[in-house]
């Protein structure tokens, strides 16, 4: 009995992403968060040729443990992951990552809609999406994606954002159930 | 409402192109797989997944369709310029001794890569004793491939990446340009065989100093990949180079024991 209880527990997720100005709200989120908080992925839009100096700056402000996102490793607890320039970020349904360098969505590649997605029909109610700071649409349709398979979605308040426009689109498309500061998501993460 | 197909339906499909068609994408990773089915069943507008399953099953010319849309064909001209860097200040000179040099392309796609690949060889004067193979899956992006002509809108990443590589001038010198297109000189084509070939299902059909296979193995499942990665190690002379896309590895398959990695470059060299 005890036992069938503990393999029937949900796996959870938390997907954020995130574009122009979003790396310095990440950085005030980053150091509060607890280390027993779900599976950590972030796709960030950023310059295709940045390499990981990003992982070390996140690195720095975490007690969690930060790497790059590659193919075929599982997803697991006590680390953040960050998608690599380039390739979209899925999700198998046995909780491995793949990637893949398929067409720009969104001009974007990683794609924040595309990893929404994915997170959302594997991990269906367990994902917890954040969108923050950026001057793009990208987020909004995956936000929805997130809602229908019963996860939840959490814009950045538009008005701490440096960039509003990426969160303010999902608020304006009903795609964000909660607005929150970077307070109020480390609030959020850390209750999961 | 979008259709998402489900995994049942993703078997079934899968199934079917191999029984009627003989195509075997059973052992491709399934996320990916998934999403570029459900692009397709939206981009032809089907009403259900049924219909898809049904065109699939009976039209031999939609499934011509359907190989070239389910595979990811984005590619361009020195990806990644630092590894063409390393290819021309590292690989290049050691394979530049032999009296003949064969590489190997494999998932090529349109064929950026491999005229790159041209380049790098004719600037090390090599190109008149180099047989280029330039295979894929995808017999439309073959096609393109061979006849080397492009989009000119591809010219300005191409020079900014060609510069990176430590290339000099520009690639002028290399096409002709008409109207909006160019096209790759004769001196570089003839040099270059294009053929299809499928990594799961056809065998080696040769022995090679250099192996590329970029970003095609991120779309394969664990055995599938190690399956293709034997498949290089027999086309692969002793001291011959396999060189990968920029998140795939050797690592952790079965024939690693067999190569050393050069530095942190995807590109791995046959040790025994
Ligand atoms: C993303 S492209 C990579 C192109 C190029 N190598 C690069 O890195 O820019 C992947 C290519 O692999 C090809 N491919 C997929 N499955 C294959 C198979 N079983 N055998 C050969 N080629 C395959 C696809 O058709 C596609 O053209």
């Amino acid at each position: 009995m005890e036992q069938n209880k503990i393999t029937e527990v949900k796996s959870k997720l938390v997907i954020i992403g995130g574009s122009a100005g979003s790396l310095e709200v990440l950085l005030q989120i980053l150091p509060h968060l607890h280390v027993d908080v779900p599976p950590i992925v972030v796709i960030l839009h950023r310059r295709t040729d940045s390499e990981s100096p990003l992982i070390d700056v996140l690195e720095m402000r975490t007690k969690l443990r930060v790497k790059e996102v590659e193919e075929k490793e599982p997803v697991k607890q006590g680390w953040i992951y960050v998608a690599p320039a380039n390739y979209h970020v899925l999700f198998e349904h046995d909780q491995t990552f793949a990637l893949d360098d398929s067409e720009k969505v969104n001009h974007s590649r990683p794609s924040i809609d595309v990893g929404f997605q994915s997170a959302a029909e594997v991990y269906r109610d367990g994902v917890t999406g954040i969108l923050l700071s950026g001057a793009n649409a990208d987020g909004t349709e995956g936000f929805r994606k997130i809602q229908e398979h019963g996860g939840v979605t959490i814009a950045q308040n538009p008005e701490t954002a440096e960039i509003s426009y990426m969160p303010a689109q999902a608020i304006h498309h009903h795609t964000a159930d909660r607005v929150a500061d970077a307070e109020g998501i480390v609030a959020i993460i850390n209750s999961l | 409402m979008e259709i998402e197909i489900t995994e049942e339906d993703l078997a079934v499909i899968l199934n079917d192109v191999l029984d009627i068609h003989g195509y075997d994408f059973t052992s491709y990773a399934r996320a990916s797989l998934t999403r570029r089915i459900n692009r397709l069943i939206m981009l032809d507008k089907f009403p259900s997944v049924a219909e898809f399953r049904y065109k699939i099953r009976s039209d031999e010319f939609y499934l011509k369709r359907f190989v070239e849309e389910i595979t990811v064909n984005v590619t361009e001209m020195f990806r990644d310029p630092q590894f063409y860097k390393v290819l021309r200040e590292e690989v290049i000179p050691t394979i530049a001794t032999k009296p003949f040099i064969r590489i190997w392309h494999a998932g090529c796609a349109s064929g950026e890569e491999v005229y790159s690949m041209a380049i790098l060889m004719h600037q090390a004067n090599l190109l008149h004793k180099t047989l280029i193979y330039a295979t894929d899956i995808n017999p439309d992006v073959i096609d393109t491939a061979q006849r080397g002509i492009y989009p000119s809108a591809i010219l300005p990443l191409s020079q900014e990446n060609y510069l990176q590589t430590g290339g000099h001038g520009d690639l002028n010198g290399y096409y002709t340009a008409k109207y909006d297109h160019i096209i790759f000189n004769e001196e570089l084509r003839k040099k270059i065989i294009f053929a299809t070939h499928n990594l799961v299902s056809d065998s080696s059909f040769n022995e090679f100093q250099l192996i590329l296979c970029r970003n095609v193995l991120i779309y394969f499942d664990k055995n599938l990949q190690n399956k293709v990665f034997h498949l290089f190690d027999q086309s692969l002379e002793d001291l011959g180079y396999l060189a990968l896309g920029a998140k795939e590895t050797l690592k952790f398959s079965g024939i690693s024991s067999k190569y050393r990695q050069l530095g942190k470059e995807r590109i791995w060299s046959k040790i025994k």
